[in-house]
C-alpha cells in the first residue's frame, strides 16, 4: 500500500516546485537516506532546491540479495542547497530465521564548499547518519556491543563536463566515521572494536542527460569477527525529468552474519516535489 | 555473473566506447564541429527562440535590442569555440552588473541552451564541450 500510494503522488505531482540544479545533479537516494548513490552517501544535497529554494524528496528502495532482503522508505528536506535532513526506516527480512530487523536513520548533511558543476575545486559536505534498531535482540546475540550507534561523514563529489571524451564524468568519495556492523542492521561495534574511518567511492558516466551508469564501492569494518565484507555495486540511474528518479544495481555485499555470496539486484525510486 | 566479471564488461564497453569515437576523424575546433558560422547563426536563433518562449528568462530581455544581441552571441560564441572571431563586445559583467540572476534563473537558461542544441541536433558529446567551455563564465554572470 505504501508504494502504491507513492507512485501515485509522483504520478500526480509531476511538476518540481524547485528546479533549480541542472538534470541529475542531485545524485540519487542511498539506503541510510541520504542523497548519494545507492550505499554511499555523496556531497550532493537531495532534491532540486537551488540556494534560494527548498525542495523535499521521498524515496523507497529494494535490495534483494540471495539470503536477505532489505527495504527502506525515507523523505528528505533541502533547506536553501546548504542543509539536507532526511529520515529513513529500513527493514531488514532474514526469511531463513523468520526474522525481520528494523532500524531507523536520521540524517543531516551541511554542504561546506562548492558545486559539483561549476566551483573549481569539488563540492565538499560533512553529514551524520543517527541510527537506531527497534529491536536489538539480534544485534546483541551477534555481540554487537550497542544498538544505536551515529556515523559522521565527509564526502567530496565533482562533475567533470565532457572529460571522458564528450561525456561527462562523476566521482565521489566519502570518509566515514563509524563502527556500524553491516550499516547497523546487525548493531554497533563490539567487543574490542573501535570506530573507525571507512572509505567509500562511486563513479559514473553519462551516457545522455537522463541515464547515468556508475559502479560503487563501500569499505566496511568487520567488529563482530563475522567475516563481513565490502559492497560494491553497478547501477544505471534515470532521470526522466526534475520530479523523479529510478535507478537499478546488480549487488556484490559479499558475506552478511556468516552468510557467503549475497549477491543480488537493486531498485530505487525517488520523487522530488 | 559474477561482480568482477560485470565490472570487466563495463570497463571494456567504456574502452571501447570512448576509443571507436575517437577514430571518427573530428574537425579540430569546437567552431568547425558546430558547423561553423552557419551552424552558430542556427544554434544561437534557436536558443533565442527557446528563450523567447521563456516566462523566466524572457523578462531578462526586456531591455534587449535582438539582433545586437544575435550579433554579439555568434561572435562571443565563435571566439569561445576557437573560431577565426575575437570578440571585443561588453564583457559578461559589464552585460550582466544589475541583472542579478540567481542560480535557479541561470541553470534554467543553461536548460534553454541544452534544448537549442538538441533543436539543432548537436551531437550530446558536442553539447557536454560547449558548456564545459562555457561553464567558466558563470561567476562573470550570476549575482551582480
Amino acid at each position: 500500500m505504501k508504494w502504491v500510494s507513492f507512485l501515485a503522488t509522483l504520478l500526480f505531482c509531476n511538476t518540481a516546485l524547485a528546479g533549480g540544479k541542472l538534470l541529475a545533479t542531485p545524485g540519487v537516494s542511498q539506503i541510510e537516506g541520504s542523497a548519494g548513490g545507492g550505499i554511499v552517501p555523496w556531497a550532493q544535497l537531495a532534491g532540486y532546491a537551488s540556494e534560494d529554494e527548498w525542495s523535499i524528496g521521498a524515496f523507497c528502495s529494494r535490495g534483494n540479495v540471495k539470503n536477505y532482503r532489505l527495504d527502506v522508505c525515507g523523505v528528505q528536506g533541502n533547506l536553501f542547497n546548504r542543509i539536507e535532513l532526511s529520515y529513513a526506516e529500513q527493514e531488514f527480512e532474514v526469511p531463513a530465521l523468520n526474522t525481520r530487523i528494523e532500524q531507523k536513520v536520521s540524517g543531516v548533511k551541511v554542504r561546506l564548499y562548492g558545486d559539483i558543476v561549476y566551483s573549481d575545486w569539488p563540492q565538499l559536505s560533512v553529514g551524520i547518519q543517527h541510527k537506531s534498531l527497534k529491536d536489538g535482540k539480534v544485534a546483541k546475540l551477534l555481540g554487537a556491543g550497542s544498538t544505536r550507534g551515529d556515523d559522521i561523514y565527509l564526502a567530496a563529489s565533482k562533475l567533470h563536463l565532457g572529460a571522458l571524451n564528450g561525456y561527462n564524468w562523476f566521482w565521489n568519495i566519502t570518509a566515514r566515521y563509524s563502527e556500524a556492523n553491516q550499516t547497523g542492521l546487525l548493531g554497533f561495534g563490539a567487543k574490542h572494536a573501535d570506530k573507525s574511518w571507512l572509505l567509500e567511492a562511486s563513479s559514473a558516466v553519462f551516457l545522455s542527460r537522463e541515464v547515468a551508469l556508475g559502479v560503487e564501492f563501500r569499505e566496511k569494518p568487520n567488529n563482530l569477527g563475522l567475516g563481513e565484507s565490502h559492497w560494491r555495486d553497478i547501477f544505471i540511474a534515470w532521470f526522466p525529468n526534475k520530479s523523479l528518479n529510478v535507478t537499478a544495481a546488480w549487488l556484490d555485499l559479499g558475506s552478511i552474519a556468516g552468510v557467503d555470496q549475497q549477491t543480488g539486484w537493486y531498485v530505487s525510486i525517488t520523487g522530488y516535489f | 555473473m559474477s561482480l568482477s566479471n560485470s565490472y570487466k564488461r563495463l570497463l571494456l564497453a567504456i574502452t571501447m566506447m570512448v576509443a571507436l569515437s575517437a577514430c571518427q576523424s573530428t574537425p579540430t575546433t569546437l567552431y568547425q564541429q558546430v558547423g561553423e558560422q552557419a551552424g552558430l547563426e542556427r544554434l544561437v536563433d534557436a536558443f533565442i527562440k527557446q528563450i523567447g518562449q521563456d516566462e523566466v528568462v524572457f523578462p531578462y530581455f526586456k531591455q534587449t535590442n535582438v539582433s545586437h544581441f544575435r550579433a554579439g552571441f555568434i561572435t562571443h560564441m565563435c571566439d569561445v569555440l576557437d573560431g577565426p572571431c575575437t570578440y571585443e563586445g561588453d564583457n559578461m559583467v559589464q552585460i550582466h552588473t544589475g541583472m542579478k540572476i540567481n542560480e535557479h534563473d541561470f541553470n534554467h537558461t543553461v536548460d534553454l541552451l541544452i534544448a537549442a542544441m538538441n533543436e539543432v541536433r548537436l551531437s550530446h558529446s558536442l553539447q557536454n564541450k560547449i558548456l564545459a567551455r562555457l561553464a567558466p563564465l558563470r561567476a562573470q554572470i550570476i549575482k551582480i
